[in-house]
């Protein structure tokens, strides 16, 4: 049963991805990207981390592909456009170059495999909010801090570089000017 | 029969590969920052997958973490973008390749 | 697969069928509860024609949706077209799934007890946040694949209130969390029974419930945060492309958008199913006990969204700037400092809260 539900949800992030670096349309990719957001907080949930989960729904897909889907409506990007010719070797050198990356890491999983860890994911206290909730406060509290300190500066950053009149604002530079 | 760990492991290993595949063939720099965001989840897919087979919320905590700084990250890098396009008028990567406008 | 399992998902089909039609019945009443009220505020009568009183009206509108001719705008993107309406369902109805409609009923005359919640998930409130987030693609996708300048404009202006509002909604219910210590919403209700409905949430975190008031109107767009929809502005917004079946879709995610957030107020406020003196006149887990919780759950839900309807009878509606404004300047901090009374409270009596 449970592998019938990891296939399932895995060909579903599996082909969702394969359509974001397909679709010419960024629109059509930012689709599909959150399609593979989804796909993977079901295969959370499947690991016992149904915190992680539902953040990943709230965060990935409900506020991040928000903010990259306005950014291209408000930009209305068009289609790309076929590649020019003298770059054609790119897109199969890539794909072989992806094939050979994927056949060593099976190397590696199928070694890995065979030296017995002994994976026991029975029912238990692991991905409960409380256990991650106080995690978070006593054992990994100076991450959390300096996280908490890095949105400030992602915030300030952000509003800086998309002001209206360069990093200046509209009254400096006008006395520039 | 349950998945296993090391099937957990390869989808997280496809995606990733996925990911660098879409940064290299794509043109579109939004294309590409999806792509990098791909990759980021494939990284936290096999974050929980081992805190989930070795009963350790480590993994998890991680995965809190880099979802925030990936958040950080989108809104930096979209503002970016933004003011690529406001002065390039095109968000084509191969157009940007000298410094002068 | 073995045979339990199987009578598992079977029953939890049925549960999911069941939950389904009856929101989907009372949405439908509630459009004409909505019509007939309006008129009574405005001086009229409403739709009164259809069936005795106007009750058979929504199979008349039903009937109407489903015969009207589909348009479909020549240059809009199709995929994109056809698909939003159904994100913006799909959304709004996947919610209703966590929330629990009453105690235990015990079938009279046999010993089976029967929860009136379709699951238990330990991240109740948390999914329910994250399927709103997710509602809001429905309405984006819609304003840009219509191929038209007001739609547009009118998509990314609800979008983007919906996602302002969103902040303050989850930090208001952050402090029920507290209160509670836990996020599945079924132990919340448990939670809230005791001292004959003085232990209602609503006592304990009020400044939170006025937040999450206001912001659940501003979710779900209705007066007075309903510029980007509103028929005398913009062309009546990101759905004026649409038509028939494919309109109603948006209608009725609307009205279902309504209905959740009446619902999560009355679990996280006033106490979900707990009516105040039920548990000494019948007993727990006796079956008229669920019935009367079932009953009052229904009722503080149908007071909620007489509420709704009062203000959209009453109030004029926000421009864009002091919507935006009001929520990121004067809601948010709010919220914050409500977060910041409640905590401080609880680390000071622990024994009441």
């Amino acid at each position: 049963m449970l592998v019938l539900l990891f296939i399932l949800f895995g060909a579903m992030a599996i082909g969702c991805a394969l359509a974001v670096v397909a679709q010419r349309n960024p629109l059509y990719s930012a689709i599909s990207l959150i399609g593979v957001f989804i796909s993977l907080a079901c295969l959370y949930v499947m690991l016992a981390a149904p915190f992680i989960a539902a953040v990943q729904v709230i965060v990935y897909a409900g506020a991040i592909m928000v903010l990259v889907v306005f950014v291209i409506m408000l930009l209305n990007i068009e289609e790309e456009e076929r590649r020019r010719a003298r770059l054609r070797f790119l897109v199969p050198a890539a794909v072989v170059l992806a094939a050979v990356l994927i056949a060593e890491v099976a190397f590696i999983l199928v070694s890995v495999q065979q030296s017995r860890v002994v994976p026991t994911s029975s029912a238990s206290d692991t991905g409960l909010t409380q256990s991650i909730g106080s995690a978070l406060f006593t054992q990994y509290l100076l991450p959390f801090e300096i996280t908490s300190i890095l949105l400030l500066m992602a915030i300030v950053g952000a509003m800086t570089l998309a002001r209206r009149g360069g990093l200046l604002g509209t009254r400096e530079q006008a006395k520039r000017d | 029969m349950e998945p296993q760990l090391s099937w957990y492991l390869a989808l997280s290993a496809v995606l990733f590969t996925i990911g660098v595949t879409g940064v290299i063939i794509k043109r579109n720099i939004i294309a590409m920052f999806m792509c990098i965001e791909l990759m980021l989840n494939a990284v936290n897919l096999t974050f929980v997958a081992f805190a989930s087979f070795f009963q350790d919320v480590t993994g998890q905590l991680f995965v809190f973490i880099v979802m925030t700084v990936a958040a950080a990250e989108a809104a930096v890098g979209l503002g970016i973008i933004i003011a690529i396009f406001r002065n390039r008028e095109t968000l084509d990567v191969d157009e940007a390749s000298i410094l002068k406008l | 697969m073995d045979q339990q399992t199987a009578i598992d998902i079977l029953l939890k089909l049925v549960a999911i069928t069941v939950a389904f039609v009856v929101v989907l019945f009372v949405v439908a009443y509630t459009v004409l509860a909505e019509r007939r009220i309006l008129g009574f505020i405005q001086g009229r009568l409403g739709p009164n024609r259809v069936g005795p009183g106007g009750v058979l009206q929504p199979f008349a509108d039903l009937l109407k949706f489903i015969l009207k001719e589909d348009i479909v705008p020549d240059k809009s993107t199709r995929f994109v077209y056809f698909l939003a309406p159904v994100i913006a369902t799909m959304a709004a109805l996947m919610t209703m799934i966590v929330y629990p409609f009453g105690p235990d009923i015990r079938i009279p005359f046999t010993n089976y007890v029967i929860p009136l919640v379709v699951t238990h998930f330990d991240v109740g409130l948390l999914y329910v946040l994250g399927v709103t987030s997710v509602g809001v693609y429905g309405i984006m996708l819609a304003g840009w694949s219509s191929n038209n300048k007001y739609s547009l404009m009118g998509g990314l202006r609800s979008s983007a209130q919906m996602i302002s509002y969103e902040l303050a909604l989850g930090m208001s219910l952050i402090g029920v969390v507290l209160l509670a210590g836990t996020l599945d919403l079924a132990q919340i209700v448990e939670q809230q029974s005791g001292w004959h409905g003085l232990r209602w949430f609503i006592f304990f975190h009020p400044l939170g419930f006025i937040i999450y008031m206001i912001a659940a109107i501003a979710e779900t767009n209705r007066v007075p945060f309903d510029l980007p929809e509103a028929e005398t502005e913009l062309v009546a917004g990101f759905h004026t492309e649409y038509s028939a079946m494919k309109f109603a879709l948006f209608f009725l995610a609307e009205y279902i958008n309504m209905f959740t957030v009446s619902m999560l107020a009355t679990t996280l406020f006033l106490g979900g199913w707990n009516v105040p003196f039920a548990e000494d006149i019948f007993g727990r887990n006796t079956f008229l006990f669920g019935l009367v919780g079932a009953i009052g759950f229904l009722l503080k839900v149908i007071f909620f969204l007489f509420l709704y309807i009062w203000l959209r009878g009453t109030l004029p509606r926000f421009r864009f700037d002091q919507l935006m404004s009001f929520g990121w300047k004067i809601l948010l901090p709010f919220a914050l400092l409500s977060i910041f009374i409640t905590a401080t409270l609880i680390f000071l009596f622990p024994n009441t809260f």
